[in-house]
């Protein structure tokens, strides 16, 4: 009888042990693993190398492992903040003093020690630029009376006034902490060097062909990084960038592929690869030159948005771009989005677009605009996600009796006509590095103060607006702010169009590259830390 | 004849400058500022001081004469400069994919000599035969055929079939001469095939209106092997245009490969020539096409001595 008990033990943990075996390989198989290169594409050049002047993720994604940032967001919670060089930090109760302790022991590629001068060499650069050194964010760090620096470890900013959006915006990619000695001596020194205190150092750089880096033995985080380098390869057109992803030759590319790109490389390289997909903080906006007649009518700009079939085009464009989700002024699943049910509320984002279009028609023959009105839109000549946009957004309008020429410019007249105003209507765009009204909004207020609202209006209810909801510090207030000026500019005035949709994310990738997971933005998540190959 | 080539030497001056101002004043008209579209970047509200800054920086708020002197009285020292977008010094930013360019438009070149000649030779010996018909079909269907398309073709190929694709940077011959064919060999057929597809017409008719001289029925006439008669005395003077051809096509290879570049992902010239035009690259355009005219005008010229060569009767005064 024992025997057979025996046996039957035996039998039995046989056959746990093989029902479980999978799982544990695999649990075994998740750990990470250190060594190889990873080899990504990049869909651009880097200007220069210096993170505080430059716009592109082009700069970002092939130099952001060379440094560490005072914060960052937790990539596993996005929007979550977590320190990166800053080991604690706190706010004081009048929110106009924020102190952080820098950690100990953090060294430069160089073997040079960071202390809180560093950061505040790196911040003062960004914030009050000396003569001759261009920062592009300069004006959102607008609230910063001064950087302090009462001992080796600590750092204070101290604001003019509250700032809801204060502390995330020190999480910002392109703010590299860089060193204070370098900076004294030649404070445009790191538009053509490196020196970071990253998860990897600098190995070189081929102009126009690849970017290399290798592990830092020195990195302030135990064990990390994982890689031993990265290459990034610059493949400035989507048709070799994506074979390059298909033939396995790179095994990701950041950014980001539409979803015909997505299913070529699944089809290709089958379940080798995995897709990650997200929201993402971009979008297109119908932008409207509110000086021209007879756009300087609200009812032909209410006509014109009414138009718009949105959750339509959410249908149909999503199936062909990036173009996919339905949202006001805040990305939709944002903690700042409007909900649905006040969203369909607004002029152009009613769900029976019947009864909008026949409102459209009502008010443009009520503003005296003949049937067969025409009239341009100028547009990247960019294909995805640009001219699909243009594309439908005209034969919407032509749906309420309007025809609309389609002009698709290249970058540098597009820009041109949109600085100058001259534009009847014309598809611009949005792309942030985080969810936060006071960079989302920015495009909407006064031109005079906005220098990206290219639809030429003044309104000083709106300014208003977005300083009470940026100095707003309790966030239910914030957002009632948030709703008034959305319902504004959409609704009440209708001075552009914002967003015909938000857009989706889409990453296809290896499966052998692990510990990398997507955020709602191309530019965050991108030191490479906590990236391994699994073979 | 010395005098001609120095004669033809120093007329180049005159050519460049005119060449130079042309260039300078042409990008000047063109909408769009390099400055914007810095920082055009998306989430960036850049001030104004700091866009005024970096024109400052860049020298366009310098009066366009000055900044015309300030470019051009460096060229005789090869000293283009710097890039306004990367700030990188121009001469090294070319230097870095003029190896490249040099080397496919070779390749290239190569490629479609070693096609076209024989194939328009013998299509002229064996005229309206199915040989003829067969080097016609092959030549005609080169010059439907964008070579962009063809790579692209290639590259699918690769990808479907075999799923591997050429290196995708660029390593020079002398370090790694296997790596450095993976990459090349594949646009050098896609270019050199169309490439050949010109030269072999030209070979052909030149051939075939040599063919008809009273020169070569008399070669023929006294006994003449007709091999000997066709290379050495048809091929021969048949050669001088298809030279001309193939000059001017180099010549436009080096700078010109722009699709094919893009879409075989090579860090060439033209490459470098669209990225600088979009991005406003003054300085970077200027000096491309400088540099694009000077290989014109200095290949043009060796054809020319090439002719000369070739043919005796070619006298430059």
């Amino acid at each position: 009888m024992k025997l057979l008990i025996r046996v039957k033990a035996i039998v039995a943990t046989v056959v746990l042990l093989i029902f479980l075996a999978p799982y544990v390989f695999a649990a075994q198989q998740e750990s990470p693993r250190t060594g190889g290169e990873l080899v990504f594409a990049v869909g651009g050049t880097p200007p220069s190398y210096d993170g505080h002047r430059e716009t592109t993720f082009a700069m970002l994604h092939p130099i952001a492992p060379h440094y560490s940032t005072l914060l960052r967001f937790d990539p596993q919670n996005y929007p979550k903040l977590v320190g990166d060089i800053a080991e604690s930090w706190t706010i004081s109760k009048d929110a106009l003093t924020y102190t952080f302790k820098i950690r100990k022991g953090i060294q430069f590629h160089d073997g040079g020690v960071l202390t809180a001068n560093d950061v505040k060499a790196t911040y003062d650069k960004i914030i009050f630029p000396p003569e001759g050194v261009v920062s592009a964010r300069q004006a959102t760090y607008r609230v910063v009376d001064k950087v302090e620096t009462p001992d080796a470890q600590t750092v204070v900013f101290r604001l003019k006034h509250p700032s809801a959006s204060f502390l995330a915006n020190l999480a910002s990619p392109w703010n590299f902490i860089y060193k204070a000695d370098i900076l004294a001596k030649d404070p445009r020194w790191y538009e053509k060097n490196i020196m970071g205190t990253g998860p990897f150092t600098y190995v070189e750089y081929v102009a126009g062909s690849h970017w290399v880096g290798k592990k830092n033995p020195n990195y302030f985080m135990k064990g990390r990084p994982y890689l031993d380098g990265y290459k990034a390869v610059i493949i400035r057109d989507t048709a070799p960038r994506v074979a390059a992803v298909r033939s396995g030759q790179a095994l990701i590319e950041f950014r980001g592929f539409n979803p015909a790109a997505r299913d070529d490389i699944v089809k290709t390289a089958g379940n080798q690869v995995a897709v990650q997909e997200s929201p993402w903080v971009c979008n297109l906006t119908v932008t409207i030159n509110n000086e021209k007649k007879p756009f300087d009518d609200v009812r032909v700009r209410r006509a014109l948005t009414l138009a718009i079939d949105r959750w339509g085009a959410s249908k149909a464009l999503s199936q062909i771009s990036v173009m996919k989700y339905v949202g006001g002024l805040l990305r939709p699943g944002s903690e700042f989005a409007i909900p649905e049910s006040e969203l369909v509320k607004l002029a152009g984002f009613g769900k029976n677009i019947e009864a909008s279009r026949k409102e459209a028609r009502r008010l443009l023959k009520e503003a005296g605009v003949p049937e067969g009105f025409s009239f341009t839109l100028k547009n990247r000549n960019v294909r995805e996600p640009y001219e699909v946009t243009g594309v439908y957004v005209i034969d919407q309008w032509r749906q309420v009796g309007l025809n609309v020429n389609h002009i698709q410019q290249e970058e540098g007249a597009y820009f041109n006509d949109f600085r100058q105003g001259n534009y009847d209507a014309g598809i611009d765009f949005s792309c942030d590095f985080m969810d936060d009204p006071d960079l989302q909004l920015f495009k909407f207020v006064s031109s005079d103060k906005s220098p990206v609202n290219y639809a030429r209006y003044n309104d000083s209810v709106l300014d208003d607006l977005y300083d009470k909801q940026s100095r707003a510090t309790d966030p239910k207030e914030r957002l009632k702010l948030l709703r008034q000026f959305e319902k504004r500019v959409i609704d009440e005035k209708a001075y552009q169009f914002p967003p015909t949709l938000w857009w989706q994310r889409i990453v296809p990738h290896w499966t052998k590259v692990k510990g990398w997971k997507i955020t709602p933005s191309h530019y965050v998540n991108q030191d490479l830390r906590d990236v391994w190959l699994a073979e | 004849m010395r005098q001609y080539i120095l004669k033809r030497l120093l007329l180049m001056i005159p050519t460049l400058f005119g060449v130079a101002v042309l260039i300078f004043l042409l990008l000047r008209v063109l909408p769009g500022d390099i400055v914007e579209l810095k920082y055009a970047g998306a989430g960036v509200y850049a001030p104004k001081e700091a866009l005024a800054r970096e024109r400052a920086q860049l020298g366009l708020d310098q009066p366009i004469w000055k900044q015309f002197i300030t470019w051009i009285v460096g060229i005789p020292r090869l000293d283009f400069g710097t890039s306004m977008w990367t700030g990188q010094p121009i001469t090294h930013e070319i230097a870095i994919r003029l190896e490249l360019s040099i080397e496919l438009a070779l390749m290239a070149t190569f490629v479609a000599v070693l096609i076209s000649i024989p194939l328009g030779a013998l299509a002229a010996v064996k005229q309206d035969t199915w040989v003829d018909y067969c080097v016609r079909v092959f030549s005609i269907a080169g010059l439907s055929i964008p070579s962009f398309w063809l790579g692209i073709v290639i590259i699918l190929t690769f990808i479907i079939y075999f799923r591997w694709l050429p290196p995708l940077t660029f390593t020079s011959f002398w370090v790694d001469p296997k790596a450095n064919l993976m990459q090349l060999i594949w646009p050098a057929l896609a270019v050199g095939y169309r490439y050949s597809a010109v030269a072999t017409r030209m070979t052909r008719s030149a051939m075939l209106e040599v063919l008809r001289e009273d020169y070569i029925r008399t070669a023929r006439a006294k006994g003449l092997w007709e091999r000997a008669v066709v290379i050495r005395h048809a091929l021969k003077n048949a050669l001088l245009p298809v030279i001309t051809v193939i000059g001017l096509e180099f010549a436009f290879l080096v700078g010109g490969l722009v699709v094919t570049e893009q879409v075989f992902n090579l860090n060439g010239i033209g490459k470098l020539f669209v990225e600088a035009i979009s991005q406003r690259d003054y300085t970077m355009v200027q000096s491309l096409v400088l540099l694009t005219s000077f290989v014109f005008i200095f290949v043009n010229f060796l054809v020319d001595l090439i002719n000369a060569w070739l043919d005796p009767r070619i006298r430059y005064q």
